[in-house]
């Protein structure tokens, strides 16, 4: 009874799908866009690869153009200023690094909204109170979190920094329906082409403490590579004790092979 | 038919070569299910956020001489009194050897501001919250805090004076950072 | 078991024998894995799959119940929660990759598993309940593995539960009441995510319970082996310990090494970026896919494109989806060759390839967007996926004539280790 009844439920299945097969167009609708659209260029960073290390000094750099240009528009919500240690700063400049920020609060006496002086325990402040007031202020596009930004797009890091160097004019092939509406810009590393956000740098934009040019090239790759460290800040240390416990496994699994050889030595199979 | 000796050749007297490397194998899987383990029972250890939250800074200027008022470290409550002169006399008047864990004020508070006296609000017995910091609570037959669930009594230095409690309560760490600020942890 | 001359346990320490009154767990656990139980000597490689998934699925749980102590099944918090893992909680990076590429490693286990019992027949009388009871795990892992990736609260886990439920909807005037039973609402929304994390910590354990009665239905027959010829006797076998203990510790090296690499080096590439932005019921991806381990079954429904007899393109899809697997049930119906191991089977090893291409290609169909060639790719991969289990299968079964064939297993041994029959035996 199964056979023949698999035999006529499985002729059911291929008729309908030879029927899609008949009735589906074999060629696409074409994408112009697509063909406009770039793949991202890579960039080194010293997190990269197999032997990973933290670059701190660029990792400062990093933050210190998502301080003064991204976090305008930018939160980092899921960073506290007690994880900047992790890029070579004491416990004493990160209280400090905290004061100069204010974070909502309560007033004690009087229960208003207020602010008070940032402590090490605090998260990064938001830029805006809610996305209804990010919307309102950005052309009724919401800036991003950045916390996790370079784990949360296709492409990762070098989608990041392709983004922040490559604003450019639009092609003069570019079709009219493809062209930067008002509030836009054309950018070929965004995957719809015109995104809300303004080429944010600009050369010499921010002064680096530890006299780095800051061309536009370099304050991607820096802000880049801090928004790897924000996304992953065990990164480093994930690959290190990889390597231990890989090598351990090795050993322990070339052992349990001679084990196995020897249990069998005796008997044929 | 195959017999027996000819599928399990290569064997002699039933003694196995090379047994070590069974025991090495067994071994490196047992010290690799210890390290595994580690991690898995240290998850449970307070969490780098948790630790984060160490400091609480507390205004004073408010407490007036004989009152007390209950803040929080650590999400536990913490006891901050302002002595008057005859608290200080009292605690002062007691013979150590009377004390079940024996400790001067001084050693309880810091030199010159003998007068704040601060601890933790939990009872060393077993974790209650004493009474005797709001007005009007029942402050034991001390003076100081009473522990309502096994009735421990502590004295105004917040020593163990009678009950089921072995220690004082606990003096956190903690410093001035003004005449008025109080910075704990 | 049913051997003859199992060993027999034998407690010899008092404990022991005082245990083995009141409640024999070691003379269980010596019958099932130890040397209580003759297993055929000549198994392969690919029978150390078993044991691998049975230990996938120990380190789903135990790196579960951690996660459990941390994670909040909020919508509100949920991935927040999971991120509170991944940067604060001591090693809670590690539990959580772990348990992501767990689920991977615990499905790439189970697949050449299944595989195996394909190419082997370990489908075939008497090991129908077996093969049934896999059939049951391998739903419930489904299930579980698609609840689970419900729970970090992202973009793909609300639209993967969107998507996911709205295969119910399909169904013909209680399609959409069904929906919001399943959601408690009208989209994936906290009741949503709180149930199906009661759910996802439910069924592991069920999955444990029905592995017990794989186990306990396997015992019974015996392994099967890679001739697919029955145990004889005694010397057709080998003691489970120490012979396939030892086994399997090499085989438990090599996955745990694979698993190590894939969590320390690369934890990420199974999954997908929009993962890791928080749900956003407002805004779809541009490209939803479900994990690696559903794209065969989602080529599958995405391949239905017409309205054929009274039923839309869309229930066609959502049944023949559910038909791919269930269909898995009448499979030791299906196949009435009554030779298991495709070592004899000449015609029906080459259909067994082509399914294994035929199901690679419908995996690689289902990542890619509805787009042609993969639309018609993935509409003959379907195609040939019906075929061969329900026409192929029946035929192939009927008319194949089968190589001969040894003995018995032992006499499979010897002939493998000396081509020559005239020589002696081989040096080990």
């Amino acid at each position: 009874m199964v056979r023949p009844l698999g035999f006529l439920v499985g002729l059911g299945f291929i008729t309908a799908l030879v029927l899609a097969i008949f009735t589906t167009p074999l060629k696409n609708e074409p994408n112009v866009a697509y063909s406009f659209v770039k793949h991202p260029r890579h960039v080194k960073l010293a997190s990269d690869g197999l032997v990973p290390h933290w670059d701190k000094a660029q990792l400062q750099r990093g933050m210190q153009v998502y301080k003064e240009v991204c976090s305008a528009c930018h939160s980092l919500n899921l960073v506290a200023f007690r994880n900047i240690q992790d890029l070579g700063y004491t416990e004493g400049q990160v209280k400090t690094f905290a004061k100069g920020f204010q974070v909502p609060s309560v007033n004690p006496d009087t229960g208003e909204v207020a602010t008070r002086d940032g402590l090490p325990s605090d998260h990064f402040p938001a830029p805006y109170a809610n996305d209804v007031a990010a919307r309102a202020a950005n052309n009724n596009a919401i800036p991003p979190d950045l916390s996790l930004i370079t784990k949360a797009r296709e492409g990762g890091k070098d989608y990041i920094y392709s983004l922040l160097t490559g604003y450019q004019n639009p092609p003069a092939n570019l079709p009219a329906e493809l062209k930067p509406g008002t509030g836009l810009h054309y950018n070929p590393y965004f995957p719809n082409l015109n995104l809300a956000m303004a080429k944010p740098l600009a050369d010499g934009q921010v002064t680096y403490a530890d006299g780095t040019k800051a061309s536009v090239d370099q304050m991607a790759k820096d802000v880049t590579a801090f928004l790897v460290w924000t996304a992953e800040p065990k990164l480093v240390k994930r690959v290190q004790v990889g390597w231990a416990v890989f090598f351990f496994l090795l050993i322990f699994t070339v052992l349990a092979y001679l084990s196995y050889r020897n249990i069998w030595a005796d008997k044929m199979h | 038919m195959a017999s027996e000796s000819e599928l399990n050749a290569g064997i002699e007297d039933g003694v196995r070569r090379r047994d070590f490397i069974n025991i090495a194998a067994v071994s490196f899987a047992g010290v690799g299910a210890v390290a595994v383990v580690l991690p898995l029972v240290n998850q449970m250890n307070p969490s780098a956020d948790v630790l984060a939250l160490s400091t609480t800074e507390i205004d004073i200027s408010a407490i007036q001489p004989g009152q007390a008022i209950k803040t929080s470290w650590r999400k536990q409550p913490v006891f901050v009194r302002n002595l008057v002169e005859k608290e200080i006399a009292e605690a002062k008047a007691v013979p150590l050897s009377d004390l079940r864990d024996p400790q001067t004020i001084d050693e309880r508070t810091k030199p010159g501001k003998e007068n704040w006296l601060i601890t933790l609000g939990v009872c060393t017995h077993l974790g209650c919250v004493p009474l005797g910091a709001a007005e009007g609570e029942n402050k034991g037959d001390f003076g100081g805090y009473f522990c309502p669930c096994h009735g421990s009594h502590y004295d105004t230095a917040a020593r163990i004076r009678k009950g089921p409690a072995p220690t004082n309560l606990v003096v956190p760490p903690y410093e001035f950072t003004s005449d008025t600020v109080v910075t704990i942890g | 078991m049913s051997f003859p001359w199992a060993k027999p346990y034998e407690p010899k320490h008092p404990l022991m024998k005082w245990m083995d009154e009141k409640l024999p767990i070691p003379r269980l656990v010596y019958n099932a894995t130890g040397p209580g139980y003759p297993v055929p000597r000549n198994l392969n490689y690919f029978w150390n799959f078993g044991v691998l998934a049975g230990a996938a699925l120990m380190i789903q749980i135990i790196t579960g119940i951690v996660l459990a102590m941390h994670y909040a099944a909020n919508t509100g918090v949920a991935f927040n929660s999971v991120e509170h893992i991944m940067r604060d909680v001591n090693a809670g990076w590690f539990i959580r990759y772990a348990h992501m590429n767990g689920a991977s490693m615990f499905f790439i286990v189970v697949y050449l598993h299944i595989f195996r019992g394909l190419y082997y027949g370990s489908y075939k009388a008497p090991r129908e309940m077996v093969w049934l009871l896999g059939v049951v795990i391998f739903l419930l892992m489904m299930a579980t593995a698609f609840m689970g990736y419900v729970l970090p609260w992202g973009q793909m886990s609300f639209w993967g539960a969107q998507v996911i439920t709205g295969f119910f909807s399909a169904i013909p005037l209680v399609g959409e009441p069904v929906r919001q039973w399943l959601l408690g609402g009208f989209v994936p929304d906290n009741a949503t995510l709180n149930r199906f994390f009661s759910l996802h910590y439910l069924l592991p354990f069920v999955i444990l319970g029905v592995i017990i009665l794989h186990i306990w239905a396997l015992h019974i027959p015996g392994s099967n082996n890679p001739t697919g010829i029955e145990v004889k006797d005694e010397q057709d076998t080998v003691p489970f310990h120490p012979y396939y203990t030892a086994k399997d510790g090499f085989g438990l090296g090599v996955f745990l090494l694979v698993f190590v690499a894939l969590t320390f080096f690369s934890p990420n590439m199974l999954g997908h970026a929009d993962n890791y932005i928080p749900a956003n019921s407002l805004s779809t991806p541009a490209h939803i896919v479900p994990e690696w381990y559903f794209l065969p079954f989602y080529a599958i429904l995405k391949a239905f494109t017409f309205n054929f007899l009274w039923i839309d393109a869309k229930l066609w899809g959502v049944i023949a989806m559910f038909a791919s697997i269930a269909l898995l049930f009448f499979l030791p119906w299906l196949d009435s060759s009554p030779v298991k191991s495709s070592t004899y089977r000449p015609l029906y090893r080459i259909f067994f390839w082509v399914l294994v291409a035929d199901v690679l290609l419908l995996g690689w169909c289902g990542m890619q967007p509805a787009e042609q060639p993969w639309v018609i790719l993935s509409q003959l991969g379907a195609i040939y996926y019906f075929a061969h289990f329900l026409v192929i299968l029946p035929i192939v079964s009927r008319i194949e004539r089968p190589l001969p064939m040894p003995n018995s297993i032992t006499e499979a041994v010897l002939a493998k280790h000396a081509p020559d029959a005239a020589s002696g035996p081989a040096a080990a």
